[in-house]
């Protein structure tokens, strides 16, 4: 494909008619491969070769114009380079323009970071182009602010939108952001609270990092908006596309991205006091006063052994320390902090004098508040819950989980509640050897769940355990020791753990309405009984609460939010699991056919990505099952 | 080997309130009676008889508000008090009255003790918070004539001032005010001019208390950390610091220097009472007689040695006395 170039008008709508057909018919990164490095050879300095290759692409037929610039976006080697080739193809053809400014961005999100900076940078590379910028600026903000978006577009659809903004505003000049900055405020004011209104951590990051950098952007002196969150590849990545280095130069952008960045990113500091007292270096004594004889050394110190540092004593009994944290004496608070700091250790201690108070001292506990700034205050107080809990299981889980559907509680605190339960649960139903417990490496690895950590990703980790140790393999060597056997606590204590939790869910209280606002605990709630169920594995109460969580699941299986599904899927994957197979096929067969198909349906239709994979694990599972069935009955 | 700490010579007992503030008049030659003034959180100022170790008198002008300091102005005669009230009281207590002769009212909220010198017969400064967050004022008393105001420059950022002592080298020589304020800081100010004269950061916490020791222009100064800051002060009257003393437990509530400057006295909050040596800050003893935290400590000024007396008081409402060192 080489053209001498003559001086002649030759009429090149011929190879453009050859060009759409074959990338209509697929074969663009072929074609493309050859003509783009040629093309970007050809048009380097020489303008001829560039008008023709806007020719090229402008006598593509409409037909085949989506394919031809597709092709392209996606073939060539830098904004610059697509902006030679295609010109302003985008002005001047309605299609090439609903492909570029519509289709690409917001109807697709499969494209790699590289092709949107390829896109975006092409249109900013001409001012006729730039106004498209914008609009298309507008429309992924308008997306991107929208709720039922956020709600119901899968997360890689918003990563994507989330890169495509984050490249438009590094594009944008000082003039432009001025004209639109107030609508900017408005879109980020929106969008940030729909994303921070999320169950799912990514989505609320995500919020976060695009808020951040549209302050940046409109702020560009005073302070920026700054959010606390745990920085990770994926937030590293996308501050990183916040910087454009423009390959030549366009002069005015590259002091515009520099400056606001330099001016957003320092905050404003303090002027500093202009006197600045000094801090000498200690003046050494002189020698002579060292040499000095004074009859003030003959003054004999007396013995100071006692003079030890003072250390508040905790108190010893259980009932001591319900006085000293009920107490109204606030001025002793050294007592009450050694009080909490001791608390766990003595109740594992004392188990037959806790169990005389329990139910008061996980009242005192669940109601008790930070007085004093202990480091680590709310690890203590929930290891002391889960001491008390785990001492006296059955009134103190009477206690909880009535007070999980009572009112005037905050949300912190019945959530606080349903991780307590769960570590109790995880305690109880551990083997202990040498009176220690030890969570053991290979069945049951040790999860630690901190409020916030997300944990259906744990639990996921730890049902494909599961899944891989129930599948037949012939050749494993036994690499686990054996554990010592000994009697299951969780067994007698399951139930009651378990049904007063899931009894009310539907009952909406004044302030709490697990069906309504406050679909963040019913997702926790529904994770919570997932992994209860889970760790009732081997009880007799097994088949009840299985039993109990497919209706359950059954009746809430059309939720709208994607934690929730995440977490009715983890309830019946531990179902699978714990409920002895036997059980499952006498007990639960129709049920089970129905949740098989609605299975099918979430796995094909679910929105969200990890919703689809749990639902594809426990349709493998159930096919497991059926597989064991008919091994046994064979 | 060395002895156990010495007990307690007596115990006064009968303030019902915690004590704050105490102040020896023993100077008076015979008959006079040694006394010993005392300031309780329930605002009343009591005089104690040292010799039947019974409250004398009681007396009550700061309208139940806490009495954080109290100081005699030529003998026990006259006393001045400071109280949360926001005033400062001048009393005449000669011939067995109790009234209030005068008042100064400080609009000051915090607890910073005012300090007095005695500049000539009759006449003292006294230095005190005032109104306003970091700025100490100097009133000539009895006049309560304004000498001036001492005003951290704009930004400094000291926070309340927090211990005061004023002193001056001689009987003619200028009056200087060392200030502790809430930030670390201890400023020397040059009164009669108005202006600070060296600024020092000693401490991370508030100094909660300062002495100076004139003739060796060293002084020292306790916060609520863990040390005990000592500085010098150089012939440019410059602050420096010149030694730090680590301490067993944190927080120091008062700190005095004995007036024949062998040893100086520390109260903590760890309910002990610390006696160091003031030449090499050598620790010599450690006085564990009180169940909280013990807020002052004061040593007497009998002209006889021998009966030198150290007392403290704290919020456990008791005020122990203590001979300790007396024979040198």
């Amino acid at each position: 494909v080489s053209f001498v170039p003559g001086g002649l008008d030759c009429s090149i709508s011929f190879v453009s008619h050859v060009l759409g057909k074959v990338c209509v018919h697929g074969r663009q990164k072929e074609i493309l491969g050859v003509l783009v490095p040629h093309l970007t050879d050809l048009t380097k300095s020489d303008c001829i070769w560039q008008r023709i290759c806007w020719r090229l692409v402008e006598c593509v037929p409409d037909r085949w114009m989506e394919a031809v610039v597709l092709g392209f976006v996606q073939g060539a080697p830098g904004a610059d380079v697509l902006s030679r080739l295609l010109g302003n193809l985008v002005v001047k053809n309605k299609k090439a323009q609903f492909v570029v400014t519509q289709k690409m961005l917001l109807l697709q999100y499969g494209h790699t970071t590289a092709v949107l900076q390829n896109l975006l940078g092409y249109l900013s590379l001409d001012s006729l182009r730039r106004a498209l910028l914008l609009r298309v600026l507008q429309e992924l903000l308008e997306t991107w602010s929208s709720s039922s978006a956020v709600k119901h577009s899968p997360a890689e659809q918003q990563l994507y939108i989330s890169k495509a903004i984050l490249i438009c505003l590094s594009h944008l000049k000082e003039p432009e952001i001025e004209s639109c900055r107030q609508e900017l405020l408005t879109r980020m004011m929106e969008g940030v609270k729909c994303h921070l209104d999320s169950s799912l951590p990514q989505l609320r990051r995500l919020g976060m990092v695009v808020a951040e950098s549209i302050s940046l952007k409109i702020n560009t002196e005073g302070p920026v908006l700054k959010f606390e969150y745990e920085e990770d590849d994926e937030t590293r990545e996308l501050k990183s596309l916040l910087v454009q280095t423009p390959p030549f130069c366009v002069v005015p952008s590259l002091p515009d991205d520099d400056r606001s960045e330099k001016a957003g990113a320092a905050l404003p500091l303090e002027p500093e006091s202009n006197e600045k007292p000094h801090t000498a270096a200690p003046v050494m004594p002189d020698e002579e006063l060292d040499a000095e004889l004074d009859s003030d050394d003959d003054l004999t110190p007396y013995d100071m052994s006692e003079d030890k540092e003072l250390k508040i004593k905790a108190p010893v009994y259980i009932r001591d320390c319900i006085e000293v944290l009920t107490g109204s004496r606030s001025e002793d608070v050294d007592k009450w902090e050694a009080t909490v700091k001791a608390l766990e250790s003595l109740v594992r201690k004392n188990p037959a004098a806790t169990r005389e108070v329990s139910v008061e001292l996980a009242k005192i506990l669940l109601h008790l508040e930070e007085k004093t700034c202990i480091e680590g205050f709310v690890e203590l107080r929930q290891r002391a819950q889960v001491a008390v809990l785990t001492t006296d299981p059955i009134p103190v889980a009477k206690y909880l989980t009535s007070q999980f559907y009572s009112l005037n509680y905050s949300l912190r605190q019945r959530m606080d509640i349903l991780d307590v339960l769960v570590l109790a649960a995880q305690e109880l139903s551990c083997p202990k050897f040498h009176g220690k417990t030890k969570h053991s490496g290979a069945q049951k690895p040790c999860i630690q769940l901190l409020p916030g950590s997300d944990s259906s990703k744990d639990w996921r980790r730890i049902v494909d355990e599961r899944i891989k140790s129930k599948t037949r393999r012939f050749d494993m060597g036994q690499s686990h020791v054996e554990l010592a056997s000994c009697p299951n606590e969780f067994n007698s204590v399951a139930g009651h753990f378990f049904f007063p939790l899931i009894r009310h869910f539907d009952r909406p209280l004044t302030t709490f309405d697990l069906l309504g606002e406050d679909h963040l605990v019913l997702g926790r709630l529904v994770h919570t009984l997932a992994i209860l169920m889970y760790l009732a594995v081997n009880t007799v109460a097994v088949t009840a609460m299985g039993k109990a969580l497919l209706e359950f699941v059954w009746a809430l299986r059309l939720h709208t939010d994607s934690y929730v599904r995440q977490g009715l899927l983890s309830c019946i994957s531990s179902l699978l699991l714990s409920v002895p197979t036997e059980r499952i096929l006498a007990d639960m067969t129709e049920e089970l056919l129905e949740t098989q198909s609605w299975l099918g349906d979430v796995m094909e239709k679910d929105p969200d990505g990890d919703c689809r994979r749990l639902a594809l694990q426990n349709l493998l599972l159930m096919d497991n099952l059926k597989k064991k069935l008919e091994a046994v009955l064979s | 080997m060395a002895l156990p700490p010495p007990d307690p010579q007596f115990v006064l007992r009968g303030t019902s309130a915690a004590v704050h503030t105490l102040y020896f008049s023993c100077g008076g030659p015979e008959p006079d009676i040694p006394l010993l003034f005392s300031g309780s959180e329930n605002g009343f100022i009591h005089v104690w008889n040292l010799k039947t170790h019974r409250v004398d008198t009681a007396l009550d002008g700061h309208g139940r508000k806490s009495v954080f300091c109290v100081e005699t102005m030529d003998g026990k005669d006259r006393l001045l008090s400071q109280g949360r009230d926001q005033r400062i009281c001048l009393w005449d207590l000669a011939e067995g009255r109790t009234s209030v002769t005068d008042s100064v009212f400080t609009e000051h909220v915090g607890f910073c003790r005012c300090s007095l010198l005695k500049v000539a017969q009759g006449r003292w400064l006294m230095a005190m918070a005032a109104r306003s967050l970091e700025e100490v004022q100097i009133l000539e008393l009895p006049s309560k004539t304004s000498v001036c105001t001492l005003k951290p420059e704009v930004g400094a950022k000291l926070g309340m001032p927090m211990c005061l002592k004023l002193w001056q080298l001689s009987c003619d020589s200028q009056p200087l005010l060392l200030a502790g304020y809430e930030d670390g800081s201890i400023v020397l100010w040059n009164v009669s001019m108005g202006k600070a004269l060296s600024q020092l950061i000693c401490h991370q916490e508030p100094v909660m208390s300062l002495d100076f020791d004139v003739e060796k222009a060293k002084g020292i100064s306790g916060s609520s950390e863990k040390v005990l800051s000592i500085w010098s002060l150089n012939e440019q009257q410059n602050l420096q610091v010149y030694k730090t003393h680590e301490l067993v437990n944190a927080g120091i509530s008062d700190i005095t220097i004995r007036p024949d400057k062998k040893i100086l006295a520390t109260a903590g909050w760890d309910h002990r009472i610390r006696i160091i040596g003031w030449k090499k800050l050598k620790p010599l003893a450690v006085l564990d007689y009180h169940t909280a935290t013990v807020h002052c400590v004061s040593f007497s000024d009998h002209s006889n040695p021998r009966e030198r007396l150290l007392a403290a008081g704290s919020k456990d409402q008791r005020i122990s006395v203590w001979s300790i060192y007396a024979q040198t």
